[in-house]
């Protein structure tokens, strides 16, 4: 799968509260959602951001909370990936569950601004940035991960588990 | 092995684990909120499986907009309300219920050697009780709450050493507050913290509690304590139930080992916006505040109560300033009152609360305006957290909540206190 869009750049430890501020956290409606994402650290997020754009952020993204509100937030504002350079423990596996792409990919991070056109390669990890013509290569998923994704997320996963009685 | 290891290994079936390790690990509870509960439910039904794999082993806890703040929280107290009664799982209504972290251990529903997933970051406080508790996603809760069991990558253990007698007015908060901002927040990343050292031995249960609350603030998957005389008091007066006390081997080599005199350390205070900012009480300089909020899976737990009331008592909270006391469950408010600290915090000029996460997470119940500033014994200081993005967030133990709320200023209990 093929993911193209643009770049929203942001620092090291863009934490839960500035993905979506809990105080939006009264419902769980994803699309109700996303009209707050990244509100408190960039008000025009949800007005700039289009279909297919990726997040690019620093060290420890999504650190703070639990919510999967987070990454549901960005989902729903029609983000197709977040690259970093690491994600905290619990965004991590938010997002792979509700499935969300991530990629950790310091390279990328560096040679990346706001602004550039990413087209991204899931399978392979391949990020390219089309605007300064470079390729960068992401840190692979572990197995277990890919077989997560492919199965189609953690509900799905659970559920033929539960079938197979495994 | 170490200490998580002993504990994951047993809940996997296995004999041995190392960090790194995939594992299929059985959970002895799993935990959710008001705030968390909704899409677990909802990820829960699409499973198709019509109970949970538990109900006495499943706990829900309306905490952190309950009593209801709007409509749309008491849509989401519902719905959470009308799945726990129809399952028949543990639950806890306003009037009997805390904050989910000082209610569980205090109702004996976690225990030495378990493994604890719950839908809020703040699960690892279970940690002070030798329990291996993590916080995870609401899928990741419903799928555990359908199964009984949930993967886990087996992490590396930081062992951190803490040497010394600690000074008057320094506690589990400072700890942890001088260790995060040592390592950074993400200086623990998916890594177990298992605290020890003499400074822990003589630490109070609500001191560790608040330290485990906190390693998620270093990017910690969990913050674990070995299991001594005095936990075994704690939870045998609680416990309903068998458990089992693992430890760790002598031989364990941990991933890094930090160690810290603490015989001096000063109370610490985190900076905005991030928990790592920290300085020393003497190194602050003079930072006015509006408001003071004393509470929290954090520090709303009697001993936190009891530190801020001894700085209060017969004094005034500075006149242009609000200062919120929230007990961090029915108990405890209780236990203060026959303790006479509510009359002495009311007697202050205290507003004090009925249980809630409220304010520590911009909710209710003392959200800041533009350009305000808060400093309060919560967990976070990020932008936007407790109300405007324009406000701020300062965060200390209690002892300095309780000493800024009379001067107006963010200040040392010596300031107040001979």
């Amino acid at each position: 799968m093929k993911l193209r869009g643009k770049v929203h750049k942001y620092g090291a430890n863009v934490d839960t509260d500035a993905i979506i501020p809990a105080r939006y956290l009264n419902v769980s409606d994803p699309a109700q959602l996303a009209r707050h994402c990244m509100e408190d650290i960039d008000k025009r997020f949800a007005e700039m951001v289009r279909p297919g754009d990726f997040i690019v952020a620093d060290s420890n993204f999504g650190c703070g909370s639990s919510r999967e509100h987070a990454p549901l937030a960005i989902k729903a504002a029609g983000v197709s990936g977040v690259i970093a350079r690491s994600f905290a423990r619990i965004f991590y596996r938010n997002a792979i569950n509700i499935g969300l792409p991530i990629l950790e990919c310091d390279e990328a991070v560096v040679g990346t601004e706001s602004g550039d056109v990413l087209e991204v390669e899931l399978a392979i990890g391949e990020i390219r940035n089309l605007t300064k013509n470079k390729v960068f290569k992401a840190k692979p998923y572990p197995d277990f991960m890919l077989e997560l994704i492919s199965a189609g997320g953690l509900i799905e996963h659970t559920r033929r588990r539960l079938k197979t009685g495994g | 092995m170490k200490l998580a290891e002993k504990i994951l290994a047993a809940h996997a079936g296995k004999g041995k684990v190392a960090p790194g390790d995939l594992v299929s690990v059985r959970v002895d509870l799993v935990l959710a909120n008001d705030i968390t509960a909704p899409i677990a439910i909802k990820e829960f039904e699409r499973i198709g499986v019509r109970k949970v794999f538990d109900p006495k082993k499943v706990v829900m806890v309306p905490d952190h907009f309950v009593p209801n703040k709007d409509i749309a929280s008491a849509e989401q107290a519902k719905m959470m309300r009308e799945f726990a009664l129809k399952q028949g799982l543990i639950y806890f209504e306003v009037g009997q219920m805390g904050i989910e972290h000082v209610l569980l251990p205090e109702e004996g529903l976690v225990l030495p050697g378990d493994v604890v997933i719950g839908a809020d970051s703040h699960t690892c406080t279970y940690g002070a009780v030798g329990a291996f508790a993590t916080g995870m996603g609401s899928t990741d809760i419903a799928s555990a709450m359908a199964c009984g069991e949930i993967w886990m990558k087996i992490p590396p253990t930081i062992k951190f050493v803490y040497h010394g007698k600690l000074p008057r007015w320094v506690g589990g908060k400072d700890l942890i507050l001088y260790t995060i901002g040592d390592i950074g927040v993400d200086g623990a990343l998916y890594a177990a913290m298992e605290f020890v050292g003499d400074s822990i031995a003589a630490l109070s249960m609500d001191g560790r509690f608040t330290m485990a609350n906190m390693a998620i603030e270093a990017g910690g998957k969990a913050g674990i304590f070995r299991v001594d005389d005095r936990t075994l008091e704690y939870v045998n007066l609680r416990a309903k139930r068998p458990y089992r006390v693992y430890e760790p081997d002598e031989e364990a080599e941990y991933s890094r080992t930090i160690e810290y005199d603490v015989s001096r350390l000063e109370p610490q205070v985190a900076f905005p916006h991030l928990p790592s900012n920290t300085k020393a009480i003497s190194q602050v300089g003079n930072i006015e505040i509006d408001q003071v909020v004393i509470g929290s899976c954090t520090n709303g737990r009697l001993e936190d109560l009891q530190v801020a009331s001894q700085i209060l008592k017969g004094r005034r909270v500075h006149p242009r300033l609000r200062c919120i006391v929230i007990p961090g469950s029915q108990r405890v408010y209780l236990e203060a009152m026959r303790e006479g600290l509510i009359e002495t915090f009311i007697n202050a000029g205290v507003a004090v609360s009925t249980p809630t996460c409220g304010p520590c997470l911009g909710g209710y119940m003392g959200v800041l305006a533009a350009g305000e500033r808060c400093l309060a014994t919560t967990n976070r200081n990020f932008v936007g957290r407790m109300g405007s993005p324009q406000s701020e967030v300062y965060l200390a133990n209690p002892a300095v909540a309780a000493a800024s709320a009379i001067l107006g200023r963010i200040a040392s209990p010596e300031e107040v206190v001979n």
